[in-house]
């Protein structure tokens, strides 16, 4: 019925519809499309704010300069530091958190919800109490969560936390799993009571044991959740750079792709190579999302 | 969609469950998970408890060493000082919230308005090639800031629209479209196509449609987004300092905060917390009381809806 | 032929706001003198208290130029330097502008956008009443960019009297071998010798920035800053090496510590000495700490007798929408008046050497008599002989070295003479 109506639409009706989201068209195109060309075209050149050096052209050299530029491949594998962390982290507690809550318990809402909250404050206002609770002196000078530790008998578990070289990023991904996993929470909650009752309820008929359950029912169920999960998390961590600036400022130890492309583009005046990292950050997300959008532009054809 | 994500997670599954009485491994299940859960709600207080008792602990001598001590005596001159100012403090938060008020509530508006009409067009008045042009927009949502921020400074300088408020107003309109847009496609998706070949067949033009089918379904999704917005806009740091070029006259929450607590020379740690969580407030009063609908712009981050 | 296709954009833009149907409330260009705006990273503390000082001085001569300060904070001005920056490139600059005095300007300098003031130092006098060590470290091929409000003093050694004496320490250590002396009769007594603080890695290059001019004195030191001292050489190696072993006797957990809590370690007697600017003394008296009893302090071992400053600075930006009321400005900073407005509050000195002492608590008066009499050197990493590619190169050099255990030296001086090329560049 519905193919019938459509032939029955109009040209005017359809070139309305455009019409009417052309003034937005326009603004993505230019204030994002365009002002990536823009960036494009500055990493493709020497410009540099702080000589006097005529603009020319210098094709690849910037992406080719931060192949070999060590501070660029330390910012890199802090990153992916960070995110393999900080993915791993908020996918497993808000798995975990999720199969707590999954069926239902008395006071959900209360637990739900104080989960759910970080993620409505800016790092901004977090920045200075991270600092502290990951404070890395320990036993009596302990102050942040190594004191927490001790009171609560843990005391060997205290660390360096992002402090030392080795173990930065990964405690650096804590705030951050702090903020996200309660969204993970809410969307593998959303996955789980998704899934039919009946079809747990089959298997339960079928003599299947509570835990073959979860996996061979349930689980594959929520590939479509975790998908999209890694997504959301991936390029929110690529982009990483309040949460880092607001707990750290921009010390070496903890400094990722976006804290460095800061420091190329302010404190060098280096608008070429701050922008080809910016670039390259980009692409990096690009690679990541692209696939993804398009998946999804073809499940809405068949839709 | 037949079913909202809101109303899955909200919905309690296995009612005909609870009913049964518990044997002994449900019952120890039932208590492991209740200690795990209250294990894991300490955790996400702590940093947010951390920031309370320093913030009642004066305008002074708060440092690291005794971050968990709980005040000697209740002091709230940090949180009047950072409240109104002083002359160390010069920048109060009360001028600068009201200003962001002002700002947010404005861009969270037009922002929704756009965003369903972009909606309404991508859900239920395709064009060819309107999904194509849809994943461009959603794209929108995912680049860095930073990336677009230098060209973005000399565009608002070279129309002379950065000497006002309305800069800001204008940067989170653009920037918001693409999730506006996803918002309220998701949602009009929803809507039962009959009810629009209905308003077809009796010849209604698309703006009737919308003004008399669509927009008085809208109104979960209009939260929605006027939610997200605000919460997005009023913490937003970056386009906040870079287009307002750090003039007073503009000086909105975020960058009211980081005057406070990014001086140099001399470190106040108990109004830098009171500061940061003042600051945080008008956030979690909208997500402690609407937040059902914050959870929902948050799961309409997710693409899908 | 980047400009026309900017300007394409642009009006692009324009096209596509009016469609959106935002309308932009552009305000009218102020009048010259109803209106002057300074860009600072002085937005709170004694620092603001300092500039209301000297702003309202100004206010007296110009009662109807209305004051704008334009505040951008983030330690040091991180997140300042960058708003700054955006703005001078999109030819939008503030009246005028804040900025360490010396190598910290050669960006702007070299990029043409700021203005020339040797005249005014000429006019107002300042050629005698300011040093002759720092006018010429602040002038560029013959002419100076910018006008000097305070100095402070980066090598003060500081530590708590109850703690020294404790640990049996009875005077304060003129050299090195008596600082490290000193160092292993605290750890001895059960404290960390040195109060370290690794935050934004700077505090650590301060305190490297200290023990290089100390290992080598001034003359080599100068030298590494005009080429005639190798950063790899046999004197930079030695500063290194007492560095590491400085750092060695630091407190644990130093890595995630702003300066604040490095000092309070100091004052409450949980660690020993403490190498920080003198601003530490304007932290502790606003916190209610009495200089003398609860801290003490003396020019840092190996450098007594030299003066290695820093110092804020104003400019006039090409362009300034405001000039006339900039220059009264400027005018103002370098006063008598202005600067005797700023300092006490800020916890600095005047960079005059005819300030009103009265005004001035102990320490600063000290200080200020060492100004007198020291021999000038300027401080890396606060911008007197250092630019900012140099010093932010500087600090990640630092920071890798510190947060890597500080083990390898040979890299830390190939990261800063690297350093120094990235300055130069």
């Amino acid at each position: 019925m519905s193919k019938i109506v459509k032939n029955k639409r109009s040209l005017s009706a359809r070139l309305g519809g455009l019409l009417f989201v052309l003034p937005s068209i326009l603004v993505v195109m230019i204030f994002v499309y365009g002002l990536i060309l823009w960036s494009v075209n500055v990493s493709l050149t020497n410009q540099n704010s702080g000589t006097k050096k005529a603009i020319e052209y210098v094709g690849l050299k910037n992406y080719t300069d931060l192949v070999a530029d060590e501070r660029f491949t330390h910012s890199l594998s802090n990153l992916v530091k960070f995110t393999v962390v900080f993915i791993l982290g908020a996918l497993v507690t808000g798995f975990i958190m999720s199969l707590l809550l999954e069926k239902g318990i008395k006071g959900e809402g209360f637990f739900r919800s104080f989960y759910l909250y970080p993620m409505a404050i800016s790092f901004i206002a977090m920045g200075t109490v991270f600092n502290w609770l990951l404070n890395s002196a320990r036993d009596e000078e302990a102050g942040g969560l190594n004191l927490a530790l001790q009171k609560i008998g843990l005391g060997f578990l205290q660390n360096d936390w992002y402090v030392s070289e080795r173990g930065s990023m990964y405690a650096m991904a804590l705030p951050a799993i702090w903020q996200m996993s309660g969204y993970v929470l809410a969307l593998f909650l959303a996955g789980f009571r998704g899934i039919p009752d009946d079809m747990r309820e089959a298997a339960r008929v079928d003599g299947a044991s509570e835990s073959q359950i979860y996996r061979h029912v349930l689980f594959p169920q929520l590939t479509p959740t975790l998908l999209t999960i890694l997504i959301i998390l991936g390029h929110i961590s690529m982009k990483a750079f309040d949460l880092i600036i607001g707990i750290n400022g921009k010390s070496y130890v903890t400094q990722v792709v976006a804290v460095y492309m800061w420091e190329a583009t302010f404190d060098k005046r280096d608008y070429a190579k701050g922008t080809s990292i910016a670039i390259v950050l980009l692409i990096m997300i690009a690679v990541v999302v692209v696939p993804y959008l398009r998946y999804n532009n073809k499940q809405q054809a068949y839709r | 969609m037949s079913k909202d994500l809101v109303d899955l997670i909200t919905a309690k599954p296995d009612a005909r469950n609870k009913k049964r009485k518990l044997n002994g491994k449900e019952r120890f299940w039932l208590i492991f998970r209740y200690i795990s859960l209250t294990f894991i709600w300490f955790l996400v207080v702590m940093p947010i408890y951390v920031m309370v008792i320093n913030s009642l602990k004066g305008v002074k001598n708060v440092y690291l060493t005794n971050a968990f001590k709980l005040p000697e005596k209740l002091d709230f001159s940090a949180w009047s000082v950072a409240w109104s100012g002083t002359d160390y403090f010069p920048q109060s938060i009360s001028e600068s919230m009201t200003r962001t008020l002002f700002f947010v509530i404005q861009a969270s508006i037009i922002s929704a308005i756009i965003g369903s009409i972009n909606g309404y067009v991508f859900a239920k008045w395709k064009f060819k090639g309107s999904n194509l042009i849809f994943t461009f927009f959603l794209f929108g949502m995912f680049i860095p800031y930073q990336a677009i921020m230098i060209p973005l400074v000399r565009i608002a300088t070279t129309l002379e629209i950065n000497k006002s408020i309305y800069v800001l107003i204008l940067a989170h309109i653009i920037y918001g479209i693409p999730i506006c847009t996803l918002i309220f496609r998701n949602y009009y998706e929803a809507i039962p196509n009959e009810l629009i070949e209905a308003a077809r067949v009796d010849k209604a033009s698309m703006v009737r449609t919308y003004r008399s089918i669509i927009l008085p379904l809208s109104l979960p999704a209009f939260v929605v987004v006027l939610i997200w917005q605000f919460t997005s806009a009023w913490n937003d740091f970056l386009f906040a300092i870079f287009l307002t070029g750090g003039s007073p006259k503009l000086s909105v929450a975020t960058t009211a905060l980081n005057f406070i607590t990014g001086s140099s020379n001399q470190v106040y740690y108990g109004v830098n917390m009171t500061a940061s969580l003042i600051v945080s407030l008008p956030t979690l009063i909208v997500y402690i009381f609407l937040g059902r609908y914050f959870l929902r712009g948050l799961l309409s981050g997710s693409l899908k809806g | 032929m980047r400009r026309s296709s900017f300007r394409l954009v642009a009006a692009a833009a324009a096209i596509a706001l009016a469609v959106t149907g935002c309308s932009s409330s552009s305000d009218d260009a102020a009048n010259e003198d109803t209106e002057f705006e300074i860009f600072t990273w002085w937005a709170s503390g004694g620092e603001a208290a300092g500039l209301q000082g000297m702003v309202d001085v100004y206010k007296a001569q110009n009662p109807n130029t209305e004051f704008i300060n334009a505040a951008v904070a983030g330690g040091a001005g991180v997140n300042a330097k960058a708003v700054l920056q955006s703005r001078l490139d999109a030819n939008e600059p503030p009246d005028s502008f804040q900025a360490h005095a010396g190598m910290e300007l050669d960006g702007y300098v070299r990029g043409g956008q700021l203005e020339d003031l040797t005249s005014l130092y000429a006019s107002e006098g300042w050629d005698k009443v300011f040093p002759s060590d720092l006018i010429k470290a602040i002038t560029v091929d013959g002419k100076i960019y910018s006008v000097p409000v305070n100095i402070h003093r980066a090598n003060v050694l500081w530590w708590n009297p109850a703690a020294a004496t404790k640990a049996g320490i009875t005077k304060a250590p003129v050299t090195l071998d008596e600082f490290f002396a000193d160092l292993e009769k605290f750890k001895k007594s059960g404290i960390p010798g040195l109060a370290l603080a690794g935050k934004g890695d700077w505090a650590i290059a301060h305190l490297l920035d200290w023990m290089l001019l100390a290992t080598m004195g001034a003359d080599k030191f100068e030298g590494l800053y005009n080429g005639s001292t190798s950063w790899t050489g046999p004197e930079v190696a030695a500063g290194i090496k007492n560095f590491q072993k400085a750092l060695s006797y630091g407190n644990k957990g130093a890595g995630n510590l702003d300066w604040p809590d490095a000092g309070k370690l100091v004052t409450d007697g949980k660690a020993g000495f403490f190498i920080m600017g003198d601003w530490a003394s304007a932290q502790w008296q606003s916190d209610g700490l009495k200089l003398g009893t609860d801290y003490t302090y003396a020019a840092a071992p190996g450098t007594v007798g030299t003066y290695q400053w820093l110092s804020d600075s104003f400019t006039l930006p090409v362009g300034a929408p405001h000039r006339n009321a900039a220059i009264a400005w400027l005018k103002v900073c370098g006063s008598k008046e202005g600067q005797d407005a700023f300092n006490p509050k800020k916890g600095s000195i005047s960079a005059r050497t005819d300030s009103d002492l009265s005004l001035y608590d102990d320490y600063l008066k000290s200080a200020a008599a060492d100004w007198k009499k020291d021999r000038l050197v300027g401080s890396t990493v606060h911008g007197a002989t250092g630019n900012n590619a140099l010093m932010a190169a500087y600090n990640a050099g630092v920071g890798k070295y510190f947060s890597g255990g500080f083990k390898d030296n040979a890299g830390l001086a190939k990261d800063l003479a690297a350093a120094y090329e990235a300055g130069k560049a």
